[in-house]
């Protein structure tokens, strides 16, 4: 049997967690392999490993047979071995050219060379179906986009090794399909592929292996296609998932959200959300599907206060807060778990504890008089750990920067769940979730639902949406374009109206 | 060896070993540079100690606390603003801002000490955290990067001085100001006799007082959980409600007021007059302090009382071994330069990780 990349018996330890425990992971050539485990199973771990990030302290590694020592990530360039990461490594105010060649320039008569390379990445653009304009700059162009200039910048290295580690997370459907395709393509050109996805469906639809971890330990490696997606779910945590969403009906009250003409500029002083109105109800999951770039960030920020409000007005619960503090805001009843988790969720240099108490700090029992009370920081702290199984090596005095992705998110997802808000919005929560926590989160928020909170969640995937919500509004160009119960419309419809094709008349509920 | 393993591949324990190989570094260098230079290093070593009163002489002893003060405080300036996200590169004017305060409330009005030192120090730590306000101001309102600014508020610092000295306070010279009276001065005749006579002032103590003071608002106050989150994430404290701008204005103040702090305690507690034309490199030295004790009150503690022993025995070394004092400069200036390169130590560490757990993985199938 073939193998292009053998990872035998790998052992990496973190303080206080055995990251990657005796794992063994072997990649065939010319294959898209699959690598699937829950969140802060180590899958990112491994391959840091792969691409000298890390150095395992137990295992071997071989390329293409032949024993290696990875140290740093240039030798795993030379290697063949690329990887584009979940954060993209990219120079915003470069070209695409420029940033694919940054640190491989060429050495002699630079202007002459760049067009070399410019041509060469042209061509490499086009074998690939890439449609990526070297002379574009990094700023301008959409995340996808430079997701394929990370991917491009490993063809231009010549690498035959590509690692994804979870693209599609940060991708809108539309382009996780386009994705796929390129995956195919580079597959077809004999790359051989290791994605890391917590989407079983994205697994089944490219993958032709899958190797599945649990809680550090190699677990199995199937072959994808006659395993159905119940089956890997099952493997990887260990029970059996229930994908459906358990809810009874709602029982909507009084309106808690009410927006209002509302108009909201982007960051390049644009206008995002343009006269939008919107009702979201006590005891009632409002879902907002919408292509990303129509105005939800926007809305969303302007309703919690991190942008300012050009004209309209926010109500909650029956108070005007359109220019209230972000403090008063969060103070009158809203929590709000945001899209960026990096930016706005988390001060990644503190410990998960400390980032726990981030809305409520300044109160008791966590502070008095303006001094802290560590003690009942860390108790709170290892109460919502174990609630919503935040997994990391040290506990609460983890530091935030060393979780994995999605514990990083159980977190923001805890602290702004337990603080039970009138309000509470929703951004992507379960982006970068397994399977199992997104299972749990949809029970949390519908459990804040049955409780008589209102809950406004913003989704690129119209699962989700569909799944979770009692009322559904398509957000378009700025503006809720069509409210409809989520039991009296589909998939179909909404992609439709979230194209613009449709207007279902100004629906504003 | 596994535990000095493990111990070394962690990145905190990594980032706390750095000062102190730095610091082995830096004796290292200067001892290969002496033996080349025909010195004998063990005695040069010895001697700089001993100038520095550390074998029980208690009025050089002084001397080195004398010189820690300042740069406790300037250290501490620099390192509070690093820990809240700004380089506060202007601790030399907000010193000089708060000494000049210092020296005109010594100078310009006649009390009892009970009430003329306290006042003088007040003044100074009001001026300094004026100094660093107006930057901090300039920051939060037009987004004018501190460094840029404090840089200039260093230089209108200096002209302040050149103008006001010789017009209001003239001492012997116009090129400096009349000394102060006791009444206004740091130092007490029952400390200067408990050192055997150094010019040792109260100003330690202040210095001590304000490095515990600085590290419990740091690390036990919710002021200092704000001050922190904006530091390391402004859109994340912004989004958990903290008043990022206010807190960059308080935050500048404070470090302008530990500068201003030492400022006292180095124009009323030791030189006891002020010149002009002069903006002291102590402002300076405090980045080399903060950043050796890794922007920590204790650590800067240390690394000032490093410098301070360094700079009080010098003298002595060089009178009594010919080694040239300058010499020392050359070994902080390595100390500092391995400490700021720490992914350099780190990579070293790593590799010495790696090759202990090679040996005893040879060792375990043996
Ligand atoms: N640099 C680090 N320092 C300390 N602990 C770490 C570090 N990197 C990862 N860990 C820990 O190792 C474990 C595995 O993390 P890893 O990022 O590999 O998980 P993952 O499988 O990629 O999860 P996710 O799906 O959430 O991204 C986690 O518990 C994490 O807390
Ligand atoms: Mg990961």
């Amino acid at each position: 049997m073939e193998y292009t990349i053998e990872m035998l018996g790998i052992r990496k330890e973190f303080p206080g967690i055995v990251a990657n425990d005796n794992v063994t992971l072997q990649v065939k050539s010319g294959e898209i392999h699959a690598l699937l485990g829950e969140n802060g199973a180590g899958k990112s771990t491994l391959m840091s490993i792969l691409f000298g990030m890390y150095q395992p302290e137990a295992g071997s590694i071989k390329v293409n047979g032949k024993e290696v020592t990875i140290s740093n990530p240039n030798v795993a360039n030379e290697l063949g071995i690329g990887m584009v990461h979940q954060h993209f490594k990219l120079v915003e105010v470069f070209t695409v050219t420029e940033n694919i060649i940054l640190g491989m320039e060429p050495t002699k008569g630079i202007v002459l060379d760049k067009q070399i390379a410019a041509k060469r990445i042209q061509e490499l653009s086009d074998q690939y179906g890439l449609m990526v304009d070297p002379d574009a700059l990094i700023q301008d162009i959409s995340v996808g986009m430079q997701q394929r200039v990370e991917i491009l910048k490993m063809l231009y290295r010549n690498a035959d090794i590509l690692i994804f580690d979870e693209p599609t997370a940060v991708l809108t459907p539309q382009e996780i399909e386009e994705l796929m395709h390129i995956m195919e393509r580079l597959k077809a050109e004999g790359k051989s592929i290791i994605l890391i996805t917590h989407k079983l469906k994205e697994i089944k639809a490219v993958a032709d292996r899958c190797t599945i971890l649990r809680k550090g330990k190699y677990i199995a490696t199937v072959d994808v296609a006659p395993t159905p997606e119940h089956e890997m779910a099952r493997l990887m945590v260990g029970r059996e998932v229930n994908f459906k969403v358990e809810k009874g009906p709602a029982h909507p009250g009084a309106v808690v959200l009410e927006v209002e003409g509302l108009e909201v500029s982007d960051n390049r002083k644009l206008k995002a959300v343009k006269g939008l109105n919107l009702e979201v109800k006590a005891g009632e999951i409002f879902g907002i599907a919408g292509i990303d770039g129509n105005g939800q960030a926007e809305l969303v920020e302007a309703i919690t206060g991190l942008r300012p409000i050009n004209a309209g007005k926010v109500m909650l619960g029956g108070n005007d807060i359109t220019h209230m503090s972000i403090r008063n805001k969060t103070e009158k009843g809203i929590g709000y778990i945001p899209e960026d988790r990096h930016k706005f969720g988390l001060v990644l240099d503190y410990t998960l504890a400390e980032n726990l108490v981030l809305q409520n700090y300044y109160l008791p029992p966590f502070s008095k008089n303006g001094i802290l009370n560590h003690d009942e920081i860390e108790k709170y702290a290892e109460r919502l750990i174990d609630e919503f199984d935040v997994r990391s090596g040290q506990g609460p005095s983890t530091p935030a920067r060393s979780m994995s992705g999605g514990n990083q998110q159980k977190a923001i997802i805890a602290r702004e769940v337990d603080r039970s808000p009138a309000l509470l919005i929703a951004s992507q929560p379960t982006r970068g979730l397994d399977v199992g926590a997104i299972e749990y989160i949809h029970k949390r928020l519908i459990a804040e639902r049955d409780k008589g909170k209102a809950v406004l969640l913003i989704s690129f995937e119209l699962d989700e949406i569909l799944n979770v919500s009692d009322r559904i509004g398509v957000i378009y160009e700025g503006q809720i374009v069509n409210v409809s119960d989520a039991d009296k419309t589909n998939e179909n419809e909404l992609g439709l109206l979230m194209a613009g094709s449709k207007k279902g008349g100004e629906a504003n509920a | 060896m596994h535990k000095l393993k493990a111990f070394l591949s962690d990145d905190k324990n990594q980032n706390r070993l750095i000062p102190f190989l730095s610091i082995i570094l830096g004796f290292l260098v200067g001892a290969i540079i002496m033996v080349i230079s025909g010195y004998n290093p063990l005695a040069a070593y010895s001697k700089l100690l001993q100038g520095a009163g550390l074998y029980g002489n208690l009025r050089r002893f002084g001397e080195t606390l004398v010189l820690m003060t300042p740069l406790t405080l300037t250290g501490l300036a620099v390192a509070f603003g690093m820990r809240t996200g700004l380089f506060n590169i202007g601790a030399s004017g907000q010193m000089l801002m708060g000494g000049f305060a210092a020296i005109a409330v010594g100078l310009l009005v006649d009390l009892p000490k009970v009430i003329h030192l306290p006042l003088a120090v007040l003044v100074a730590v009001a001026a300094g955290a004026l100094w660093g306000m107006l930057p901090g101001i300039l920051k939060s309102k037009f987004n004018i990067h501190e460094v840029v600014s404090t840089i200039m508020m260093n230089w209108i610092a200096v002209w302040t001085v050149y103008y006001f000295v010789p017009t209001y306070m003239m001492g012997k010279y116009n090129t400096e100001s009349a000394a102060i009276p006791d009444t206004a001065s740091l130092r007490f005749e029952w400390l200067t006799n408990l050192f055997n006579g150094s010019s040792i002032n109260f100003g330690l103590l202040l210095a001590l007082a304000s490095a515990l003071l600085i590290w419990w608002v740091l690390e036990k106050t919710t002021f200092g959980y704000e001050l922190k989150a904006v530091g390391f994430n402004r859109d994340a404290a912004k989004y958990a409600g903290i008043k990022v701008n206010r807190n960059v204005v308080l935050s500048m103040m404070i470090s302008g007021a530990l500068a201003g702090l030492a400022g006292a305690t180095f124009y009323i507690g030791y030189t006891d007059n002020i010149k002009i034309g002069e903006l002291p490199s102590l402002g300076f030295d405090g980045i080399a302090v903060a950043l050796l004790g890794l922007n920590t009150p204790l650590g800067v503690v240390l690394s000032a009382l490093l410098f301070g022993i360094m700079n009080a025995g010098k003298g002595f070394m060089q009178a009594a071994t010919g080694v040239p004092n300058e010499l020392v400069q050359i070994i902080i200036a390595v100390i500092i330069f391995f400490a700021a390169a720490t992914q350099l130590i780190k990579r070293w560490l790593r590799y010495f990780a790696r090759n202990e757990k090679k040996e005893k993985a040879n060792g375990g199938e043996a």
